[in-house]
C-alpha cells in the first residue's frame, strides 16, 4: 500500500522554531552544515510512528529549549501522508510542557499511537547503529526486535510479557525458600511467550535471508544471518518450560535468568569473505547493515495490506564510495520507496539530481532547491 | 497548596485525595462541594461512612465485604455451593453479580501473585480456598488477562490439584467490531474458537 510523506510542519521541535517542507512525496535528500538540524528532521519524522523516535528520546525531551529555559516546550509535528486512497492528516506533540506523554491525532482525532502504523510505517538508519555488531548482544537484540516487530506488533507484547515473568522469577528465587509452586507458575508464563517470541524472530531471520540473497547482483556486502544463543526457536513450551525448572539452583546462585529465549543473539557473517561482521572493515560493516536495512523496507513492501515503509538514512551516503552510493540510490528506486538521506555536503548526492527534492538545511531553515 | 483554609478543611482534602481517582486538585473541588451541601451531601455522607465503618466487614469465608460474616452470598441457601469463583478483588465480584450470569459462590484472593510488589502466596487468601476447594465440582478463575493474573491462575490451578478448575473464556467483546480488536485478542479467539 503506497504511503508517502507528501509535506510536513514543525513547531518547537528541537531547534526548529517552525519549518516546513513540501517533498510531493519524492525521496528527499537534506545536506547542511553539521548542527544545521537534519537529524533533527528524521527525527521529527520517526515520531510519525509509535515510540520514541530514531533517538529514542522520551516526547518531553524534544520540545525547542532557549539558553536558560529549564525544559522543553510543548511540541507538534504535523505531517500530509499520501495513500492509495488520497493524504491522511496525521499529527503529534505535547500539549503543554508538562505533559507525560505526546498525544496524536489522525484527521484531527485523538487516537492512541499504535493507530499510526495503519498509515506509514518506517526503516531507519543511524550512526548510531553503526556499531551494531561490535556492541554487545543487548543492544544487537533490540535493534533485530525492531526489525521483527514492524512486520508482527503483536511480537512486542511477548517480549514484554516474557520479561515481567523472568524479573518474576528472578525475584521469587531470590527468596530464602523459593515457592516451587510458584516459580512453576512464572515458568510455564514464560515458556508460553519465550516459544512465540523465538518463532517470530525465526520468521523474520528467514524472511531477511530471503531478500538478502534475492539481491545477489548488488554492490553491498550480503550477510548471513543466523540466530544463537539456547533454547530458541523449535521447542515446545513444555519442554523450555522443564529447562527453566532444571535451572533453579544456577539461576538462583547467579542472580538471574541464564539462559532462555532472552539471551538470543544475532549473528552476521560476510558471505563472501566468510567472516564474522565484527571482524570485517568498519566500511563493509556499515555496508552490511545497511543491506539489512533495505533487506527489511523491501520486506515491508511486499505486504499490500500495509502502508509501504518511508526509509530515514542519517550519514549514510558519505561513508559509502561513489559506486555503492550510486547503487543505493538505485536501489532505493528500485523498491519504489520514499526515502529521506542526509549528509554534509550537497556533492555526495549529485547522482540524485533530478530524480530526487534537494533541501538546504541551514540554522532551523529548509530551503528546497530548484530541480 | 492554598494555607487559606482552615486545618479541618485542609485535612478533610488530604484525606479525598487519597480516594482512587482523585488528585489534589479535584479533592478540592469535592470538599468545596460537600461544604456547600451540607445538609444534602456532607451530613448523609458522614453518618454513611460511620455507618460503614462500624459495620462492614470482610467475610471470613470468601473475603468479600458485607455487613455480615459469612456474608450474604455465602450464606444464601439458593446459591449453588458446588461452584467457586476466583476473583482478585471485591470490584470484580461486584462486576460479576452485575451481569448476573453466575449463581455459585466466590472467593477474594485480596490482590495477585507479584514477586516484584513483595506480594507472594502468603500475602493472599490461598489456604482458605484450597481448603474449601476440597468440597466443590469446580473453581472458576476470573483473574485479569495480564501476567501477574495469568502466573496467579497458574499457580492456583497447580494448589487445587484434584479440583476441576476452569478459566474465564478471552475473546471477542459483545458487540465488538473484529477490525478494532488487537492482534493479540483475535489469536486468542481464534485458539478459542468453537462449533458455530
Amino acid at each position: 500500500m503506497r504511503a508517502v510523506l507528501t509535506s510536513l510542519i514543525l513547531t518547537d521541535f528541537r531547534s526548529y522554531d517552525r519549518a516546513s517542507l513540501t517533498t510531493h512525496g519524492r525521496t528527499t535528500y537534506l545536506f547542511g552544515p553539521n548542527g544545521a538540524g537534519k537529524t533533527n528532521l528524521l527525527e521529527a519524522i520517526s515520531f510519525l510512528t509509535p515510540g520514541r523516535g530514531l533517538r529514542g528520546a522520551p516526547a518531553p525531551e524534544v520540545g525547542r529549549r532557549l539558553p536558560g529555559e529549564t525544559r522543553g516546550r510543548a511540541w507538534a509535528v504535523s505531517a500530509a501522508i499520501g495513500g492509495d486512497e488520497g493524504e491522511a492528516q496525521v499529527g503529534t506533540g505535547l500539549e503543554a510542557p508538562d505533559a507525560l506523554r505526546r498525544s496524536v491525532r489522525i484527521e484531527g482525532e485523538a487516537v492512541p499511537p499504535g493507530r499510526l502504523s495503519d498509515i506509514i510505517r518506517l526503516v531507519w538508519l543511524t550512526p548510531q547503529q553503526d556499531r551494531l555488531f561490535l556492541d554487545g548482544a543487548a543492544d544487537r537484540r533490540r535493534f533485530f526486535d525492531r526489525l521483527v516487530f514492524a512486520a508482527e506488533p503483536v511480537h512486542a507484547t511477548h517480549v514484554a510479557a516474557y520479561d515481567k515473568a523472568m524479573r518474576e522469577r528472578n525475584a521469587v528465587l531470590a527468596a530464602e525458600a523459593p515457592d516451587p509452586v510458584w516459580l512453576d507458575a512464572l515458568e510455564a508464563r514464560m515458556a508460553q511467550s519465550g516459544v512465540a517470541m523465538a518463532q517470530a524472530r525465526a520468521l523474520t531471520l528467514e524472511a531477511l535471508q530471503a531478500e538478502i540473497d534475492a539481491r545477489h547482483d548488488r554492490p553491498f556486502p550480503r550477510g548471513r544471518l543466523s540466530l544463537s544463543g539456547d533454547f530458541g526457536a523449535g521447542f515446545e513450551p513444555l519442554e523450555l518450560t522443564r529447562l527453566f525448572a532444571q535451572a533453579r539452583g544456577r539461576d538462583a546462585a547467579a542472580g538471574r535468568t541464564l539462559s532462555g529465549p532472552h539471551r538470543g543473539d544475532l549473528e552476521v557473517v560476510h558471505q563472501v569473505r566468510d567472516r564474522p561482521a565484527a571482524e570485517c572493515s568498519t566500511g563493509e560493516q556499515k555496508a552490511l547493515i545497511l543491506n539489512l536495512v533495505l533487506a527489511q523496507a523491501s520486506r515491508l513492501s511486499r505486504v499490500i495490506s500495509e502502508p509501504n515503509p518511508v526509509i530515514l538514512l542519517d550519514e549514510v551516503a558519505a561513508h559509502l564510495d561513489q559506486s555503492r552510493r550510486a547503487a543505493l540510490f538505485d536501489e532505493i528506486e528500485a523498491l519504489g520507496l520514499q526515502a529521506f538521506l542526509t549528509g554534509t555536503d550537497q556533492s555526495l548526492f549529485e547522482e540524485l539530481k533530478g530524480r530526487a527534492l534537494g533541501v538546504r538545511v541551514e540554522e532551523g531553515q529548509l530551503t528546497p532547491l530548484e530541480d | 497548596m492554598a494555607a487559606s483554609a482552615g486545618p479541618e478543611i485542609e485535612r478533610l482534602i488530604a484525606l479525598l485525595a487519597k480516594l482512587p481517582g482523585l488528585g489534589p486538585r479535584s479533592a478540592r473541588r469535592a470538599a468545596l462541594t460537600l461544604l456547600k451541601r451540607k445538609d444534602q451531601l456532607l451530613t448523609p455522607l458522614a453518618q454513611a461512612l460511620a455507618e460503614a465503618s462500624e459495620k462492614v466487614v470482610t467475610c471470613t469465608t470468601c473475603g468479600s465485604l458485607d455487613t455480615r460474616n459469612p456474608c450474604a452470598i455465602c450464606s444464601d441457601p439458593n446459591r449453588d455451593s458446588g461452584l467457586i469463583c476466583v476473583v482478585e478483588e471485591v470490584g470484580a465480584l461486584w462486576a460479576l453479580e452485575r451481569a448476573g450470569a453466575y449463581a455459585g459462590r466466590y472467593h477474594v484472593l485480596g490482590g495477585l501473585l507479584s514477586a516484584l510488589d513483595g506480594r507472594g502466596p502468603e500475602a493472599l487468601r490461598v489456604e482458605g480456598l484450597v481448603a474449601r476447594a476440597a468440597s466443590v465440582r469446580e473453581v472458576i478463575l476470573a483473574l485479569p488477562a495480564t501476567v501477574d493474573g495469568q502466573t496467579t491462575a497458574h499457580y492456583l490451578a497447580d494448589r487445587l490439584g484434584a479440583t476441576p478448575v476452569t478459566m474465564l473464556a478471552r475473546g471477542l467483546p459483545v458487540g465488538g467490531d473484529i477490525d478494532w480488536l488487537d492482534d493479540g485478542t483475535i489469536a486468542q479467539a481464534m485458539r478459542a474458537r468453537r462449533p458455530a
